[in-house]
């Protein structure tokens, strides 16, 4: 069974973003990139069904500029065995993303596909589910548990309420959550040898898919500042201020 | 000019999330109908019809969508949704797990977890984990759009009269099936609903101590929430986490006990009108938003506000 893994360049988890003075766009001079953390855990699923035997392949593929092959990387080198880069210009919207996921999907025929259930830049949470309407695959989104079953897959879904167990057929898709498995750290020797694992490049064109816009961004600015508030000295003065100073109890 | 509002129900009872969608639709200046998807749902379907505001109740009731299945209800939504200008829902598990689908169907961009609406085609949502907020315009005559619950007010629940009709459209994708579900059962409040919340991190070491909030939460009416840590450790189950990637919430009061305020926790809780941090750390990150704060071992603290309160 081949496993597609989605994996995007992203800003890393600890940069704490902020919004350029003329509103234009977020700063992100200098800052460190990284694999989305929801993707990484999406590469450790892939990588641990093809040491149970369940996968026999786990592919890595990425949307973006040149790069993005640094996270197609990091994935070979956390066991992923090929990758491919849909070559665009700049960050591209959720349901152009899934048009060029899709155009791999039929390239590759894989029975799984796995990815992020949200990015951390974009907040979007909408890229699984987009290629699920597009191919017609079932989805199990925020997975903490996926078990393959023969024909269908298993899979545990964190749900507002508590958790929801969902049975889909093959080829499916799943998104996934933060409980579904602790990734590895890659190997020194497993990072030197992803560098030569297979990289193909495709462009928009060469999946049949034109990348429109739909959305424009208008301008950013930064949220609300809280100020911090003041130290209490003990849970006395702390019960007092909230009765007579915020009166919120 | 219409927006169809999908409900947020469990077959019985139409979620509170509802009303709040229904207020974020009225800022897009359009006729409001809801649409009922489910099975033996039609009690939904009268509570539907007496918010105010709303026109018309659209009721598909049948098995194929008594679980919310996103394969099934994406259709039914796409079917029925081709008639309106917008598509709202809240941006709940089950807005979040169908709305993508929905606009693939139908071929336009979805704008997630808009918490303000500035015209009928430009929205602001939160992005970077809430440290930007941005303005985004859409260009698609249909705009399909998840709603972040507790930036808009609920809607009245009662003092509407829309009429009510069935939708006969079934669809059943044939590609899922519901297994099983483990419910958290609470007497609390709704956590994204509460008016305090009071929420353990890391600091409060197992889950046996978590009942050190309950006698708080008791006495102020607050849910129970935590961070990603607790969650991941174990100590409590996985509906209770609340930030970037958990639950946002906007509580009158929201009270951090052993929670260091990483940027993802901050991104849940920070439009809290006020923030108290129990921390042992002076110089814990969540001072730094905190209204109050009370440098102290929360094995102290916890047990003596009760008292107090
Ligand atoms: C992709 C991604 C998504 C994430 N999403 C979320 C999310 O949605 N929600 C979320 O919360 N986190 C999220 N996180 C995790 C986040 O980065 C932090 O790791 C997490 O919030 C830390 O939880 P904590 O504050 O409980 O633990 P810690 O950071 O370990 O803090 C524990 C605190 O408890 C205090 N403490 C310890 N003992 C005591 C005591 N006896 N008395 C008083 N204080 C004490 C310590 O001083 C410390 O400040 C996410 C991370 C990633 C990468
Ligand atoms: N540019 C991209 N390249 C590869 N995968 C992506 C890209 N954008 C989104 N994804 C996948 O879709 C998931 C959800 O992203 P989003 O819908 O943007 O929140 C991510 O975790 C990835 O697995």
């Amino acid at each position: 069974m081949k496993v597609l893994v989605a994996v995007k360049r992203v800003v890393d988890y600890n940069v704490k973003v902020r919004a350029k003075g003329d509103g234009s766009d977020v700063d992100l001079n200098n800052v460190k990139m990284a694999i989305n953390p929801f993707c990484e855990i999406a590469v450790e699923e892939a990588v641990r069904l093809k040491e149970a035997g369940v996968a026999t392949e786990v592919i890595a593929v990425s949307v973006g500029e040149k790069a993005c092959q640094e996270q197609i990387r990091t994935a070979l080198a956390l066991g992923a065995d090929r990758g491919i880069q849909v070559e665009t210009e700049g960050s591209v919207e959720p349901l152009v993303v899934a048009k060029l996921l899709k155009g791999v999907v039929e390239k590759e025929q894989p029975q799984l596909v796995i990815l992020g259930k949200q990015s951390i830049d974009g907040d979007n949470n909408q890229t699984g589910q987009m290629l699920g309407a597009l191919t017609n695959m079932a989805q199990g989104t925020f997975a903490s548990e996926v078990k393959i079953d023969g024909e269908t897959v298993n899979v545990t879904r964190e749900v507002d309420g508590g958790l929801q167990t969902v049975q889909l057929k093959l080829p499916a898709i799943v998104t996934t959550d933060l409980r579904l498995n602790e990734p590895r750290y890659a190997s020194l020797p497993n990072i030197m040898k992803a560098k030569k694992k297979q990289l193909d490049v495709y462009s928009p064109a060469d999946l049949g898919v034109e990348v429109k816009s739909h959305l424009s961004q208008l301008k950013v600015e930064p949220p609300a500042e809280r100020q911090a508030g003041i130290k209490v000295e003990d849970v006395d003065q702390l019960v007092d201020k909230l009765k007579n100073e915020a009166k919120v109890i | 000019m219409s927006t169809l509002v999908i409900a947020e129900h469990d077959n019985s009872a139409l979620s509170g999330a509802t009303l709040n969608a229904v207020t974020a639709a009225q800022a897009l200046g359009a006729d409001i109908d809801i649409l009922v998807a489910g099975a033996n749902c039609a009690a939904v379907g009268e509570q539907a019809a007496a918010v105010a505001g709303v026109n018309k109740v659209l009721v598909a009731d049948n098995a194929a969508y008594e679980h919310q299945l996103a394969e099934n209800v994406a259709l039914l939504i796409a079917e029925v949704g081709a008639n309106y200008d917008n598509v709202v829902s809240p941006a709940t598990s089950n807005g979040k797990n169908t709305m993508p689908r929905v606009a693939a169907l139908l071929d336009v961009a979805q704008i997630s977890d808009i918490i303000g609406v500035e015209s009928a085609d430009t929205f602001k949502r939160p992005i970077y984990a809430g440290n930007v907020i941005a303005t985004v315009q859409t260009s698609d005559a249909k705009k399909v759009i998840t709603v972040r619950t507790t930036a808009f007010d609920a809607a009245a629940a009662e003092g509407g009269s829309a009429s009510v009709e069935a939708v006969g459209a079934v669809h059943d994708a044939g590609i899922s099936t519901f297994v099983g579900e483990e419910l958290a059962k609470s007497d609390r409040p709704e956590l994204t609903a509460a008016p305090v919340v009071i929420s353990g991190g890391r600091g409060m070491q197992n889950g046996d101590n978590f009942k050190l909030l309950d006698g708080i939460a008791d006495k102020l009416g607050a849910a129970i929430g935590a961070s990603r840590a607790a969650v991941d450790a174990g100590f409590v189950p996985n509906d209770m986490q609340v930030g970037q990637t958990g639950k946002i919430v906007a509580p009158d009061l929201y009270i951090a006990v052993g929670i260091s305020g990483a940027i993802q926790h901050l991104a849940g809780m920070k439009d809290s009108k006020v923030i108290v941090a129990i921390n042992k750390d002076e110089d814990a990150p969540i001072f730094q938003v905190a209204d109050y704060g009370l440098v102290a071992d929360l094995f102290d603290a916890l047990p003596e506000l009760e008292a107090k309160l």
